[in-house]
């Protein structure tokens, strides 16, 4: 017979929090896929509602919960979450049921109306609001938002002002592009009384398809790690950033990987992922209507048994850093078809890239299929255009020939055979 | 401060953890950890015992520990976790 080990009561918080928690600490629940943007880096694909979107009756229900658990807020996002007709009603629910609510944003539905129901006291100072913009110019930000989101963005920032809202947050993720904006967009939060939150750029979601070309070089990794080190303490950033632990000293806050353990996701559907990066049948946990609700999914589901156990540090544990940055980000290897014992993408040893090179020249590197995509089917005058006026890159199609017709180049354009 | 009067805030709810608990203060918006299901049981008994001295006899913490249990209390008092009991309100 086996008796189940019993859990030590000592130890560091890190290493307790590792083990689970009875109940999250930051639970992140996107309230719909719809969506007015089509962000080119969007985690949860987002762009059409689901028919099968929880109902009003079912979303108080979820909160009910929330509140027997004593989860004390809520990080609710989308999708654009303001565009749900039932959205103002169950941010008033859940304030009046002692869950607090941190919402995420583009802005589209922060009238001056809205921006003084969120400063009076029916919130009773218990909504924050987080605007997401992902660069200090239009130019930046509409780039990877689409046109128009970041005057839409600031036109929010600035009806909360107007209202006397405290404290807003600016959230930015940290991209290639606007790495080199810290500066401009602290100054920006300044300049509207908010705070500034810097989070990681993930391969999740349509963040698969442009992390190549957006994630931030390693010298901009250890511009931002110092920039951090400078700012940190009037600067959030959810934690994000434990991976650059491995640059020397940690970053102010928790530094693992809180997935399943102290941190999960509850999608529109009401299906409960490890965390809000996973969005892939990989870290779905089970479905809180399916399954005896979502403190049964967090308490008994198989997924998040296993991610509280003991983890091996796999390739990792050899490294002087492992105990640092703790392996990193387990959606930032899965959707980078990284193995999850390995190192992070982005590990500033510069071990992820490594393997990464070696998965790609061994013709293994396996992209995981993204598991669901709300993305809409057509596009529409919001969606980005990523395009940039440039040169094509001399490495590419040095034809030997020119093409026959002006639509018909080789096919072997630059392929250089080599004998062996 | 361990023959004071003290109470655990009324913004402040405790949420019972493997480790110990989560404090969350409803007001300032602070989430603490207690690391030590004993400084759990001496939080809760503040406000039933005449003084944290009583409070930490009544949850068994031996009396060479009491210096450093004062100290973690104070911590807690720095954001208005637990806050000193006016006489007479004794909950």
């Amino acid at each position: 017979m086996t008796i189940a080990p019993e859990r030590p009561i000592t130890g560091t918080l890190v290493e307790q929090f590792e083990l689970g928690l009875d109940a999250p600490i930051c639970l992140t629940w996107e309230l719909t896929y719809a969506c007015n943007l089509e962000c080119a880096h969007c985690l949860s694909s987002s762009g059409r509602r689901d028919p099968r979107e929880l109902s009003t009756e079912q979303c108080e229900a979820v909160i009910d919960e929330l509140q027997r658990m004593q989860v004390f807020y809520v990080n609710i996002g989308g999708g654009e979450p303001t565009i749900r007709p039932d959205f103002w009603h169950l941010l008033q629910y859940a304030v009046d049921h002692q869950v607090g609510v941190k919402f995420s944003t583009n802005g589209v539905r922060l009238t001056p109306e809205r921006a003084q129901f969120l400063t009076s006291p029916a919130c009773a100072g218990y909504v924050d609001v987080q605007i997401s913009l992902d660069g200090a110019t239009a130019e930046v930000n509409d780039y990877v938002r689409g046109p128009g989101s970041y005057d839409m963005a600031l036109t929010a920032l600035a009806n909360l002002q107007d209202a006397g809202f405290e404290d807003a947050k600016i959230s930015v993720v940290c991209t290639r592009q606007n790495i080199g904006q810290l500066d401009e967009f602290k100054a920006l939060a300044d300049r509207f009384g908010a705070t500034l939150r810097l989070t990681r750029l993930r391969p999740s979601g349509r963040g698969a398809d442009v992390w190549d070309e957006l994630h931030p070089l390693p010298e901009q990794q250890r511009e931002l790690y110092d920039w951090l080190m400078a700012h940190g303490e009037g600067v959030l950033t959810g934690d994000s950033f434990f991976h650059l632990a491995a640059f020397g000293e940690p970053l102010p806050g928790l530094n693992l990987c809180g997935a399943g353990r102290v941190v999960c996701l509850i999608d529109p559907i009401g299906d409960v992922y490890a965390c809000p990066f996973a969005i892939h049948d990989n870290f779905l946990a089970g479905n809180l209507l399916a399954d005896g609700g979502f403190q049964s999914v967090w308490q008994t589901s198989e997924l998040f048994q296993d991610l509280r156990s003991p983890q091996t540090g796999g390739a990792c544990a050899k490294c002087t850093f492992y105990d640092t940055c703790r392996g990193g980000c387990m959606a930032a290897k899965f959707f980078t078809g990284l193995p999850l014992d390995g190192p992070d993408p982005e590990c500033v040893q510069g071990y992820g890239e490594t393997a990464l090179t070696q998965l790609s020249l061994a013709g293994d590197r396996m992209i995981p299929a993204a598991s669901q995509d709300h993305s809409k089917a057509n596009p529409t005058r919001n969606q980005p255009v990523m395009l940039t006026l440039g040169r094509r890159p001399e490495l590419l199609t040095v034809p030997t020939s020119p093409p026959v017709s002006a639509c018909a180049e080789n096919p072997l354009a630059g392929f250089t055979p080599t004998s062996s | 401060m361990l023959d004071e009067a003290w109470i655990l805030s009324p913004s402040v709810a405790l949420r019972p953890e493997p480790f110990g608990a989560l404090a969350y203060h409803f007001g300032n918006r602070k989430l603490t950890f207690l690391k030590r299901p004993e400084l759990v049981a001496v939080v809760r008994a503040l406000g039933e015992q005449p003084d944290v001295r009583s409070a930490l006899i009544a949850a068994g913490v031996p009396d060479a520990q009491h210096a450093a249990y004062a100290d973690a209390l104070a911590g807690l008092a720095r954001t208005d976790m637990i806050r000193p009991r006016s006489e007479g309100v004794a909950a």
